[in-house]
């Protein structure tokens, strides 16, 4: 197979096996941090219980969420040698930045979280759980600073690179403005769609496990007071990740018009172009086969105004056309679970209003069923995101194609897929049967210490 | 071509990160090597709790140091990345294990289960350290380099014997490093032990420092030559034996954290040695005619301008945090129901 093909998957192999992770410890450390602090406020120790079990499992998300992020920062230099002395003036210093002010954070509190329980006062300890929070966050925003350049360049300028006898070998991007490549067009819309889509994710997950507990009729006040605090954060994380999502999807249409029209599946340049809400974008016959959509409401949601134009596939080189079954699927599917996730914590918030939770067996079997649609819908968000910019690796400046270590040949990068495909199988497994095994000896195991 | 200021930062800043990731994930790596030799599980336990609150932090000095060569170099960061693939792949392996190893090990009570994870703790721990010693020695002796700056070499370059018989100094130093720590954080039959270890390891050091001498002189004339003409190397030489000589007393009369001061100041200098011997490159080559000297493979000064005030800024409080949570958790370690 090809080398570029081979580095590709690796990459795809790499990153989304890592990217569960992440966005859970966004969500699940936010939870850690209120419970803790509504056992400062409130003195009650059931706080603190659900502070002490949900670390424990935020300890084993996190640790497979470090050991497979370690290989993400080693593989632009590994697989894409071409795209690092590309963009290292301008991509190594947001990875570089993310290591000072995000990683130190959040691994230095978190040994606190884990082992200071009882050599550090109640305030300094919610304190760390802030920190750990607060480094999550950062290291959220520096990456994504990164990954966002790519998407919407700005700052930089095109510069020639020469050998030691002085010939041109090659082009790299320069910076010339820091902040303006930091706070690129798509940063801020990109960071706080990933973060509340990580809160999403997080509070699910609590939320999920603790209607199994009710289902099991087990550790009731426990389990009703985690789901009721995870519904609530779900909730306002998902009416506000509409807005967002609005938001970040209105700059792709201003700046990386071809995406948008793959995630839209408009072949014809129009005014009052309509929002598909399903079908299969078709490359041969250059239309939406089984369409169902609503005229005009792209051109409204896009400018508040239905004759705004929209460009249509049509209007670019095919040569430049992202993949469209991919971009198109992922993208609808992430839309429609977004809907999913305002409906289900409006339904558990009603049923502990009304105080029927514990014996609605159907929601609770539904909410644990919800358990992994969260991060579903990450990942898909990131495939829409990342093979919506295809064939550029940096949008508009340089392809895929051209990005690649010169040096490796596609057997190495081949025994790299094999080795990494294994053994993320093995930690995945790992990690599946971890958690299990703590949710099942439940937060009864940790509370008799007491 | 002319090295600038700001140049010259980031070559000591990127060395600076580096040896701080030497010290300091140094000493758990150690840990992570005896723990081969411990006897019973209450040992092991002990032995991963004294570095537990501490590995993930050290870690993030090679990271954080990768990210800056990243910035600072990109140039350097693309060539050596994609130059020693396979050698980084192992690496990353080793470093996967060994980030769930010490979490998940007391996650099932089971003997298998801990032996195990305790194996692969002990072995990836190894690994990780002799990986790294091999390639700083290859980075010292210099790799193969075409025109374009890519590597022309193969895994087996990496093998040559100095670049091996450094990377084997280097796991005799990070073992006395690790040692040395346990001589701090243990009591009992563990602490003598630890004594034992310390004592042993920096004889072993000291053969393969010995060996290393003898082997560059003969192989590498040119670098030996090149150390001794530089001013720097004077005081540097004298740090490194003042400070060799001194862990042995040091332990003796029970100044643990002195004697542990003294190994990290070893492992500083060797660092240096390695800094006075490679500069003005950051990578050198094997054909002199393509060093990568860090005047032709840096970032723009705007770059290096920009990063230099991000350094200013986040170093200071970084050091303040990490140097008060090593103080909460400073002394023996205990075991208690928080421990792994």
């Amino acid at each position: 197979m090809e080398a570029v093909l081979l580095a590709r998957l690796q990459f795809v192999l790499t990153i989304s096996f890592h990217y569960i992770f992440p966005p859970l410890t966004f969500g699940v450390s936010l939870l850690i941090a209120i419970f803790l602090g509504m056992n400062l406020k409130t003195g009650k120790q059931l706080y603190d219980d659900m502070a002490k079990f949900w670390t424990k499992i935020f300890l084993i998300i996190f640790t497979v969420g470090v050991a497979s992020g370690i290989v993400m920062e080693f593989q632009f230099g590994t697989n894409w040698e071409a795209y690092s002395r590309f963009v290292g003036d301008i991509f190594g210093a947001p990875l570089a930045i993310e290591g000072v002010f995000a990683f130190f954070l959040e691994s230095t509190f978190l040994g606190v979280l884990i082992f200071g329980r009882n050599k550090v006062s109640k305030k300094f300890y919610f304190f760390s759980a802030l920190m750990v929070v607060l480094g999550s966050t950062m290291s959220a925003f520096w990456i994504i600073v990164a990954n966002s350049w790519q998407q919407t360049p700005a700052g930089y300028q095109i510069v020639d690179v020469l050998d030691s006898a002085g010939n041109i070998i090659g082009k790299r991007a320069e910076l010339i403005d820091f902040f303006a490549a930091v706070f690129n067009p798509s940063t801020l819309p990109r960071f706080f769609h990933a973060v509340v889509g990580g809160w999403i994710a997080g509070s699910f997950l609590i939320a999920a496990l603790s209607s199994w507990y009710l289902l099991k009729k087990r550790n009731i006040e426990f389990a009703k007071n985690s789901l009721k605090i995870a519904l609530i954060v779900a909730l306002f994380s998902s009416l506000t990740q509409v807005m967002i999502g609005h938001w970040h999807a209105v700059v792709v249409a201003k700046h990386q018009p071809v995406k948008l029209a793959a995630m839209e599946g408009l072949f014809e340049t129009q005014k009052n172009a309509p929002l598909s809400l399903i079908g299969i974008p078709n490359a041969e016959t250059k239309q939406l086969d089984y369409e169902i959509s609503i005229p005009g409401l792209l051109s409204f949601l896009i400018d508040f105004d239905t004759d705004y134009e929209v460009k249509g596939l049509n209007d670019y080189d095919e040569s430049l056309h992202p993949p469209l079954f991919l971009t198109f699927t992922s993208y609808h599917i992430m839309v429609g679970l977004g809907m999913l996730f305002i409906l289900f914590p409006l339904i558990g918030l009603y049923l502990i209003w009304k105080n029927k939770i514990e014996n609605s067996d159907l929601f609770n079997k539904l909410m644990l069923s919800m358990l992994i649609l969260p991060t579903m819908a990450n990942q898909l968000g990131w495939m829409a995101a990342e093979v919506g910019r295809q064939p550029w690796v940096v949008q508009g400046e340089l392809k895929t194609a051209d990005a690649i270590s010169k040096v490796v040949s596609s057997g190495e990068i081949l025994t790299s897929i094999i080795i990494f495909g294994i053994l993320y199988l093995f930690l995945g497994i790992l990690f599946v049967y971890l958690v299990a095994k703590k949710v099942r000896k439940g937060p009864e195991a940790l509370i008799i210490t007491k | 071509m002319e090295v600038t200021f700001l140049q010259n930062i980031w070559f000591i800043l990127i060395g600076v990160l580096l040896i701080g990731y030497a010290i300091l994930d140094g000493f758990d790596l150690g840990v992570g090597i005896l723990q081969f030799f411990t006897k019973n599980d209450k040992d092991r336990r002990i032995l991963i709790n004294s570095i537990a609150p501490f590995w993930d932090g050290n870690e993030v000095w090679l990271l954080t140091g990768g990210g800056a060569l990243f910035a600072a170099f990109p140039h350097a960061y693309a060539t050596v990345f994609s130059g020693f693939y396979l050698a980084l792949i192992l690496l990353l392996v080793g470093l996967i294990f060994r980030a769930v190893c010490m979490e998940f090990r007391g996650q099932v009570e089971s003997d298998s289960w801990k032996h195990f994870w305790d194996k692969a703790f002990n072995f990836s721990s190894f690994l990780i350290t002799l990986l790294l010693g091999v390639a700083l020695g290859n980075i010292f002796v210099g790799i193969p380099l075409g025109a374009d700056m890519n590597y022309t070499g193969s895994f087996f370059t990496l093998l040559r014997p100095v670049p091996v018989v450094i990377g084997l100094t280097g796991v005799f130093m990070f073992i006395m490093q690790g040692a040395i720590y346990l001589t701090m954080k243990t009591e009992g039959d563990l602490h003598n032990s630890s004594i034992k270890w310390a004592k042993n390891s920096w004889r072993l050091f000291i053969i393969a420092l010995a060996l290393t001498t003898v082997l560059v002189a003969v192989l590498e004339a040119d670098k030996f030559s090149l150390f001794i003409s530089r001013w720097g190397a004077y005081p540097v030489l004298a740090i490194m034996i003042i400070s060799l000589v001194m862990i042995i007393p040091s332990i003796n009369k029970g100044k643990f954290f002195q004697a542990f001061l003294f190994s990290s100041l070893t492992i500083a200098s060797m660092f240096l040695i390695v800094a006075l011997t490679i500069y003005p490159n950051i990578v050198p080559a094997t054909d002199p005619a393509m060093h990568m000297a860090i005047s032709r493979v840096s970032a723009s000064e705007y770059t290096l301008q920009s990063m230099f005030i991000v350094a200013l800024i986040g170093v200071p409080i970084m050091l303040v945090y990490t140097t008060y949570v090593y103080r909460i958790f400073k002394g023996k370690v205990k075991l208690d129901e928080h421990s792994y």
